[in-house]
């Protein structure tokens, strides 16, 4: 448990040591300021031109029309582009440097190795999307969001986040490169976006089945405000597998040398 | 302290290291010889844990390396060839990071880092960051942290590896102080390193051993004879006469006269035999002078290129 723990730290810190965190963390803010006062901007508008008919009026959302469209954007940047560079290095850079070697020779079991390591990686995750609780804040001193959505869709980006975090770690304890890695994450997390898509064109069991393993029609449900337990289950056995792939791929070096 | 058994590692088709067995008593430092590529590191990460074995197997301090992996892991301190560092990190704080993984309690942690600060006399640079230290310095560090959890075995990959005379010296010293109480293997490609800190050397190449011994016996084993050198100041017939009726004596040859009537003599010797004090004897009792007297070992060097070397032609 020691050893996890100071995986964890050790990992943190060397995430706001390198550039790389704040980097990531000013382009997400960003791109995710200029979403939000566009939709802002939108929403005034629409909201002038309807203002002077009630039944209108009462079709108006804060949360659907300026915190559905910023989720939106925050788990786009995030998974697709932060994800693969917050997760390149981790096991990529040990690899190269030599210092796999002392991880793995310590006493310190495999799995709590790449727990450590998930957790730094998700706690620094959770962090920059906590950054973004200013816009619903902001929202809720001129106007009057509901937060049962907003929370919901905290969650899924959380849970969602997680997932695609130990994609990035499986796919950085496949290879010393770290650009190979944020690329094979980022195809990844792409293919499993795409579903979508794909799961429309398909029929039958097959289009079922693909349709539920993407991750974008799991999201949506949080993203409306939906807790399903469903798609938390989802969400949760995404990240085991994750992990679980993760500990295999680590072991298999061993092997490998 | 250390058995290993028939140990076989493989890379896909490639053999690494092929029934290799040896063992290391407590207290011992065992220098593992060979040219790169040789299986050193594959022996020393198996016994370290870092790999299992494709077939034998390996004891370190009783445990198994692969069965009780995480046993054997407490007990050993690894100095792996590419020294572990993280480059970004102080050195202090790197140590106090490698205490917690190496599962050191909390109230013991701080006496441990200052214990290795010490013992590898770091306190120069303790709050550089590790990427702004000079090479000798990180092996240093590299060094420290193999000895955080005072293990009882440590394993050293070519730790005076790129590293300056001077420093080589540093290393070797902070190593022979730590013999005795730990159980010592360190690898090399330089000879004379392994002959200045081992009692007993493993020579291994193509990932067999191919010699085993203290390095006087390996020296004595090797050569069919041995052979002294001398230099004496008398008539050289009867010198000769002298040194060829002594028991043990195989060949006697002088090379060439230094000059004031002292010459050099070559004595060749029947192997085991140590005539030198009978030949000292003898030819201060026919009042000639004796200005030198050395036996003319084999070097380590030698030996390994013949070992080496014959190998290949094995093949």
């Amino acid at each position: 448990m020691q050893g996890l723990l100071a995986i964890w730290g050790r990992e943190l810190k060397a995430y706001f040591i390198s550039p790389i965190f704040y980097a990531l963390s000013t382009v997400f803010i960003f791109i995710v300021s200029f979403m939000f006062f566009y939709s802002l901007q939108s929403y005034t508008q629409y909201f002038m031109q309807v203002a002077q008919y009630p039944t209108m009026m009462e079709r108006i959302n804060i949360n659907e029309m300026i915190m559905r469209p910023l989720f939106n954007t925050m788990s786009f940047v995030a998974v697709l582009t932060l994800m693969p560079m917050l997760t390149m290095r981790v096991f990529s850079e040990e690899k190269k440097t030599g210092t796999i070697e002392l991880l793995l020779t310590s006493p310190v079991r495999d799995w709590h190795v790449i727990l450590g390591k998930f957790l730094a990686a998700f706690t620094l995750y959770t962090a920059m999307i906590g950054l973004t609780i200013i816009y619903p804040m902001v929202l809720q001193v001129y106007g009057d969001p509901d937060w049962g959505p907003i929370w919901a869709g905290y969650l899924g980006l959380v849970l969602l986040g997680g997932g695609v975090i130990t994609i990035g770690l499986f796919a950085s304890s496949l290879t010393e490169n770290q650009i190979v890695a944020a690329v094979i994450c980022f195809g990844a997390a792409l293919i499993l976006w795409m579903m979508d898509v794909a799961a429309e064109s398909m029929t039958g069991m097959l289009g079922e089945v693909v349709g539920y393993l993407s991750v974008l029609r799991h999201y949506n449900t949080f993203e409306m405000g939906i807790i399903d337990s469903t798609d938390c289950l989802f969400f949760l056995s995404f990240i085991f597998l994750g992990l679980f792939l993760t500990v295999r791929s680590v072991e298999s070096t061993r092997w490998r040398g | 302290m250390i058995e290993v058994k028939d140990l076989t590692k493989k890379y896909g088709n490639f053999t690494a290291v092929r029934d290799v067995s040896f063992e290391v008593e407590k207290g011992e430092i065992l220098g593992f010889l060979g040219p790169n590529a040789a299986g050193k590191t594959t022996t020393m990460r198996v016994l370290t844990c870092f790999m299992p074995a494709t077939a034998g197997s390996a004891r370190v301090a009783g445990f198994d390396t692969f069965r009780q992996s995480l046993d054997v892991r407490r007990r050993v301190g690894y100095l792996p060839e590419n020294v572990p560092l993280y480059l970004d990190m102080r050195v202090r704080p790197y140590l106090e990071f490698i205490a917690k993984i190496k599962d050191i309690p909390s109230r013991d942690r701080r006496r441990a880092v200052n214990r290795v600060i010490e013992l590898a006399a770091l306190e120069e640079v303790e709050h550089r960051i590790v990427g702004h230290c000079s090479k000798g310095f990180r092996q240093r560090v590299g060094l420290a942290q193999a000895l955080i959890h005072d293990p009882d075995v440590l394993i050293l990959d070519e730790p005076t590896n790129g590293l300056d005379p001077k420093q080589i010296n540093e290393v070797r010293e902070v190593i022979k102080g730590l013999a005795g109480d730990h159980t010592i293997i360190l690898s090399s490609h330089i000879l004379p390193e392994v002959s200045k800190t081992c009692e007993r050397v493993v020579i291994i190449d193509q990932g067999r051993i191919v010699a085993g011994d203290t390095p006087a016996n390996l020296d004595a084993r090797l050569r069919g004879s041995q052979s002294i050198t001398a230099q004496i100041r008398g008539p050289v017939n009867e010198v000769m006469d002298l040194l060829k009726k002594k028991d043990g004596v195989v060949d006697v040859k002088t090379r060439s006269s230094i000059g004031d009537g002292l010459w050099q003599y070559d004595i060749d010797v029947l192997p085991g035999r140590d005539i030198r004090s009978e030949v000292a004897s003898s030819v201060v009792g026919s009042n000639w002078d004796l200005v030198e007297l050395t036996t003319a070992g084999m070097s380590l060097e030698e030996i390994f290129l013949e070992l080496t070397t014959q190998e290949e032609e094995g093949d």
